[in-house]
């Protein structure tokens, strides 16, 4: 009996040492999320509620910056319209784009690393050059783009002066950095099994046949991969459509205190976190760039689960 | 899908999310000094121009000799946010003294008390404000009588007009008022095409400094009545000023067609500025031009002339808008009353505020400073200097949300040129809604 009890306590001692050292191993990861996602997370809903300006003690403020913010912030609704605009078009542009130069890369039997340095080059490009090149690029006046389509006769787009073209160009100027999604496609491309297309090609399967069948099915953890990434990057979509507003509304180099018109033109490429800058740090409102802030990580939240949802997870598994 | 494998991508998600966008903050404190001890002050400036850091380092230097026991140790460029966390954090590398050009951050600055209320230093100095410093200057220092900045030098804005192609078009004079002007731009304007080789002005309120408030100042406006709503829509200024800036739309070949020029424009700090091009004839503009045009050694004659006034207006022509840097005394320096001391030299002492303005192109912001025979007397400069002077010229108020309410007029300004908004009544009631909203959402 004795011996017997003298076990058990060894084992509970044991199972506490293993226990112990499983949570020593999960600390660094613990703290980190912890202070960087479970801190601001808190902090975000309580300032949400609290009138705070940055400067003086936060004092509570109740729902009244959620009801501001949905019901008399006259930005708001445009920049939801335009991020879900972004996420819907953008994301599934950049994702079938991706997916095409990924397999025409493959494909290629010369001079494919030339032709993926000239793909992947363009998403080394910074932002902020890049959106300013673009600009220049499709500038309706001066631009070499509307010169083209006039020599040819075609219709010449305002670009980022038209509301109508603004996210369109936008768009463009994302597929032309498509480099990080070429490579990734391309990994999981050159991951399939030959084998497999051996014999979809005996079983008499065609091109479009061996896509949907073999190729689709094997890199679908990937597509979903590159459409939840897309997804959130898209969400925190910042630089471009800002510098693209401002480059063609004619303030970029503007000096303090110069007024401009967000999202220019009319109000077409503002987007949320644009907004989380002018509401914490242009009018001092920070409990209310924080409702703003809590509507972009509910709609990460909500696109990431519907996707999740409908295609059963990022990971096939195998029975 | 493994549970573990959805748990930990929504958590990363999350992560993603938050990390960009979480919201975190403190609060602040004051202290005070004894200015005759020896002592080493923080002054923080926004300027990064090689001649603009000489300029102030030799303002510096000039005021550690004058007082010996200060040292001051300045740190430039630095921007609005960075201003913002260092006076909201405090602490031992924060500032003591700051510059700022942002004048519409001051009634945040004020109503929070980050900025110390400089009351009880002017009056131990025996500085008297209003004989000191022009009224629109002493203005947008302030936040509903509480003066927390002084001003640090001005800009004052006027018509640029491009001298030869007046002469061209066989004009002697720069316009005086509104009807004169639109005569003028008309006759400057030579149609190309379905566009111009040459436009008299640009109309479009995305014309670089063509916006609301720098127009709206030739009548004289008040942004808000004496219970601090907005006055936007009861003030007939703003209709006045939305009605001709439209009809000067339609009178210089409409929006679109204007809006496709301007699209040709290079960029507005750059030498490809459309008045240095010849692109456009006459612009609105700043006391900075004359040196930016000079710079890029444009090949015509150029003139200026305060910009011209409503018709009825004709007796105060000679006004036009004024902004500048304001200067302020952190509230959570312990070395106020030495950093007071920095302060008022920079802004009071004439011999300092001639030599910064005259080094960096800026208009002086002291009655005596504009008066100082030491002051550059180029042509372009002295025309600025008598706007700076004219009682009539007038600024945009600070209010508590920095510059939303100008940007919520421009906005509807931007919509009303357009055609996005038709009613100019009805637009304007919802604009005055608006910034009296966004008001009570930030008091």
């Amino acid at each position: 009996m004795t011996i017997l009890h003298g076990h058990s306590a060894a084992l509970r001692s044991k199972r506490r040492r293993e226990g112990m050292r499983t949570l020593a191993f999960l600390s660094p990861w613990l703290i980190g999320f912890s202070v960087f996602f479970v801190y601001p997370l808190v902090s975000t809903v309580y300032f949400s509620l609290m009138k705070y300006d940055g400067f003086r003690p936060p004092t509570w403020n109740g729902l009244t910056n959620w009801t501001y913010v949905f019901t008399q912030y006259p930005f708001f609704w445009a920049a939801m319209r335009n991020t879900l605009w972004l996420v819907v078009i953008m994301v599934a542009c950049r994702v079938v784009f991706g997916l095409g130069i990924g397999l025409l890369i493959t494909k290629i039997k010369t001079g494919a690393g030339l032709f993926r340095t000239a793909f992947y080059l363009p998403y080394l490009a910074p932002p902020v050059a890049a959106t300013l090149a673009f600009a220049f690029l499709l500038n309706p006046g001066t631009g070499p783009v509307n010169q083209v389509l006039g020599d040819l006769g075609l219709p010449q787009p305002g670009w980022f002066n038209d509301p109508s073209w603004s996210k369109p160009a936008l768009t463009l100027l994302a597929l032309w950095g498509i480099g990080d999604l070429m490579v990734i496609f391309m990994a999981a491309l050159l991951d399939v099994p030959k084998e497999q297309y051996e014999a979809a090609e005996l079983d008499g399967a065609g091109p479009w046949k061996r896509f949907r069948y073999v190729t689709l099915p094997n890199i679908s953890p990937i597509v979903m991969f590159a459409v939840v990434t897309g997804v959130i990057q898209t969400m925190q979509y910042y630089t471009q459509p800002l510098i693209a507003g401002k480059t063609a509304s004619g303030v970029i180099g503007a000096g303090a205190g110069q007024i401009y018109e967000p999202g220019y033109p009319g109000k077409s490429t503002l987007t949320l976190p644009q907004l989380v800058y002018n509401l914490g740090f242009q009018r001092f409102d920070t409990g209310s760039a924080c409702v703003v802030a809590l509507v972009l990580f509910a709609l990460s939240m909500a696109f990431t689960a519907l996707l999740m949802r409908r295609r059963g997870g990022l990971i096939t598994v195998e029975d | 899908m493994p549970r573990i494998s959805r748990v930990c991508l929504a958590g990363a998600v999350t992560a993603l999310a938050l990390t960009a966008t979480s919201c975190t903050g403190s609060s602040t404190s004051g202290a005070t000094d004894d200015a005759g001890k020896p002592s080493t002050i923080t002054f923080w400036h926004p300027w990064s121009a090689p001649t603009e850091v000489k300029a102030i380092e030799a303002n510096v230097a000039a005021f550690e000799k004058a007082h010996p026991n200060i040292k001051v140790k300045v740190v430039g460029n630095v921007d609005a946010d960075k201003v913002n966390q260092a006076l909201r954090a405090g602490g031992s590398n924060a500032p003591d003294v700051v510059a700022s050009p942002e004048t519409s951050n001051v009634g945040k600055f004020c109503s929070s008390g980050v900025f110390a209320d400089l009351d009880p230093f002017l009056k131990k100095s025996k500085i008297d404000t209003a004989k000191t410093f022009p009224k629109p200057m002493l203005d947008y220092t302030q936040f509903e009588g509480t003066r927390c900045a002084l001003p640090l030098l001005g800009d004052a804005y006027g018509l640029y007009y491009n001298k030869t192609a007046f002469e061209k078009a066989g004009i002697t004079s720069p316009p005086k008022t509104l009807s004169e002007f639109k005569a003028d731009a008309i006759k400057l304007t030579k149609t190309k095409g379905d566009s111009y080789s040459q436009l008299g002005w640009m109309p479009n309120f995305h014309g670089y400094e063509v916006t609301v408030p720098h127009l709206a100042a030739q009548w004289s406006p008040t942004y808000f009545d004496a219970s601090g709503k907005s006055n936007v829509a009861k003030d007939p200024a703003f209709k006045e000023l939305l009605t001709w800036q439209s009809d000067m739309v339609k009178a210089l070949g409409g929006y679109k067609k204007l809006e496709k020029y301007r699209s040709t424009f290079g960029d507005e700090w750059s030498a490809q500025n459309p008045l240095h091009t010849g692109q456009i004839a006459m612009n609105i503009d700043g006391e900075w031009r004359g040196g930016m045009m000079e710079d890029a050694g444009v090949d015509f004659e150029w003139g200026v002339a305060p910009f011209p006034v409503p018709d009825d207006q004709a007796d105060t022509y000679g006004k036009g808008f004024l902004t500048g840097t304001v200067i302020g005394l952190a509230s959570t320096s312990g070395k106020q009353n030495a950093a007071w001391e920095l302060v008022k030299y920079m802004t009071t002492d004439t011999d300092a505020v001639v030599s910064f303005a005259n080094a960096i192109n800026n208009i002086p912001s002291t009655f005596e400073a504009l008066k100082s025979p030491k002051l550059e007397d180029d042509q372009a400069m002295q025309a600025f200097v008598k706007i700076a002077e004219n009682p009539d010229s007038n600024t945009t108020p600070a209010a508590i949300n920095g510059s939303a309410y100008q940007d919520t007029l421009q906005n509807f300004a931007y919509d009303y040129e357009s055609g996005k908004e038709k009613g100019l009544d009805a637009g304007l009631e919802k604009t005055a809604e608006q910034i009296d909203t966004d008001i009570a959402q930030a008091k």
